[in-house]
């Protein structure tokens, strides 16, 4: 499908229709001279993320955990206690700065920067809207995989620079569990670009575009899709240390994991880090296989469900609202499951999930090859 | 890279890639080059963005910092006595030096016989990946799978090698 074929489905809306043309309209924007629309490209899912792990993170998560439990949660700071993130906040941000004294002051500082870094530059080529990406490249896919790199470095400098038993084991387990299980992750995401046939992000969402909604999405493309589908949201689990494979965390053996040490707003930077990687995975999971911005409504008739709800607007509210059913169901099986064990997360990682990844792989490229 | 912009990131990226690159050399704490060395591997992954090879690019950010540079962290992690900053006062100095000079000296020699650059002699088109996959696959396919051999190999020694020894129990 060419890039022109978008026009056909999208409403106009504010600056037109074609693809990208928020983000190129902003990456034309220079103020005095200086290039002020790329800061502002940057700055969009800087405030994104800030803003939805206040609300729909910290809050969300405090809820659903006491609905799940038979509690109220959060109740006294404003009406069905929605002001209190705010009012954690503030107190995160009248909190002495505390850097241990037998830590390691350059590691213990610079560590939550790096780690909050590598879960925000993922952000880059995640298609917002049909109109808005950060970076339109054409190794995205690949790129959003790898830089998860930096994030390990960033926690492994926090895990040392704390001086601290249990945060350098909640680091070594955090590294060890978040390289074993990108294999399964990479060859997952392939089945995904195997289906599409490129690696960009723009042009998998749009492969996956069509008058009959949800049934062009890749988890429908063939009887094997569930499995590659399934395989990766499991790994994105352990690769951003959520239940049931927190054992980086453990708060019954390990106190807090890596960041037992950190205190006041170097804490909420790795939790921003945290609820920023995990809308992360959320996103590229939708993309590679529930169609990224694309309405899930068929259209009957003369009813057109699927034009209505497609443009720019639209499909900002698509992607992140199936980013966030997968938060929802992330946040479900923390407060269900238990947590696994250190050797039967290796066991599920290399004995489990590498296997079936590499079979759903060759099955995959078949289907590709032999049945159109 | 008329483009002012590109112009002055280039020039941030370059001086990231070569400061990083001096404290990895010079610092007397082990662990500190090693963190150090996140930066020089992201600078020359960003230099290579600026070759218009995105996909190397992204590869260096995988097979370095994935790979490397946290397996190096591990193995520095886990040694004793990292951090006296024990250093060699062997004089390397001097072949050092004859080798800098004789490298810098041929490539300086190569830039001005050929007169400046050597720019590339076909433009590239369309995606990267593409191009990369038809050539592995076509041209280069022996290459590839001696490669995957010996990668194969290197994997089978090291879990024999990491093998529990049940005899010597």
């Amino acid at each position: 499908m060419s890039t022109t074929a978008l026009s056909q489905f999208s409403i106009p809306f504010l600056m037109g229709n074609s693809l990208n043309a928020w983000s190129e309209a902003l990456a034309g924007f220079y103020l005095f001279g200086l290039p002020l629309g790329l800061v502002i490209i940057a700055a969009i899912p800087l405030v994104f993320i800030a803003l939805y792990s206040l609300t729909y993170g910290v809050y969300g998560e405090r809820k659903i955990s006491a609905f799940m439990q038979d509690r109220l949660g959060p109740m006294e700071v404003g009406k069905w206690g929605i002001l209190q993130t705010i009012a954690d906040i503030l107190k995160l941000l009248q909190k002495e700065d505390i850097v241990p004294a037998s830590a390691d002051k350059f590691l213990f500082v610079v560590g939550p920067g790096i780690l909050f870094v590598g879960s925000f530059l993922a952000f880059a080529v995640l298609p917002f809207s049909p109109a808005f990406i950060g970076a339109n490249l054409n190794v995205g896919l690949f790129y959003a995989l790898g830089i998860v790199a930096i994030e390990v470095v960033g926690i492994l400098a926090a895990g040392w620079g704390s001086n601290n038993k249990w945060s350098l084991y909640g680091a070594v387990r955090s590294v060890a569990q978040i390289v074993s299980y990108e294999i399964p992750a990479a060859i997952a995401l392939l089945c995904g670009a195997m289906m599409a046939g490129t690696l960009d992000m723009q042009k998998i969402t749009m492969l996956q575009s069509g008058t009959y909604g949800f049934a062009h999405f890749y988890l429908f493309h063939s009887p094997i899709a569930w499995l590659p589908f399934l395989i990766y949201f499991i790994a994105s689990l352990a690769e951003v240390n959520r239940a049931p494979f927190d054992i980086p965390e453990a708060e019954s053996e390990l106190v807090a994991g890596y960041f037992t040490e950190y205190s006041g707003m170097k804490f909420a930077v790795i939790f921003l880090a945290e609820y920023g990687s995990m809308f992360m995975v959320s996103a590229i999971i939708s993309i590679v296989f529930l169609g990224g911005w694309n309405s899930p409504l068929p259209n009957l008739g003369a009813i057109a469900l699927n034009d209505w709800t497609s443009g720019p607007v639209w499909g900002a509210f698509w992607i992140i609202s199936k980013g966030f059913f997968f938060i929802f169901i992330q946040m479900w099986l923390r407060w269900t499951l238990p947590r696994l064990r250190v050797d039967q997360l290796m066991y599920l990682c290399w004995k489990v999930l590498t296997p079936f990844a590499f079979v759903s792989f060759v099955l995959t490229a078949i289907w590709e090859i032999y049945i159109p | 890279m008329s483009n002012p912009t590109y112009t002055v990131i280039f020039y941030l990226f370059a001086a990231i890639t070569v400061c990083s690159a001096a404290f990895v050399v010079f610092t007397r704490n082990v662990i500190y080059s090693a963190f150090s060395l996140l930066f020089t591997f992201f600078g020359v992954a960003a230099l290579y963005v600026f070759l218009s090879a995105d996909f190397i690019a992204v590869t260096q950010v995988v097979v370095y910092v994935g790979g490397i540079l946290v397996l190096l962290l591990f193995g520095v992690m886990f040694t004793n006595s990292i951090m006296q900053g024990k250093k060699s006062e062997v004089i390397h100095i001097i072949p050092g030096t004859l080798l800098l000079a004789v490298m810098i000296g041929a490539m300086l020699y190569t830039f001005y016989t050929t007169h400046g650059w050597m720019p590339s002699e076909t433009t590239l088109q369309g995606s990267i990946v593409e191009r990369i996959g038809f050539e592995t696959m076509s041209r280069y396919v022996l290459p590839f799978e001696m490669v995957s051999i010996l990668l194969l190999a290197a994997l089978i020694g090291a879990a024999f090698l990491a093998r529990f020894d049940k005899s010597s129990k």
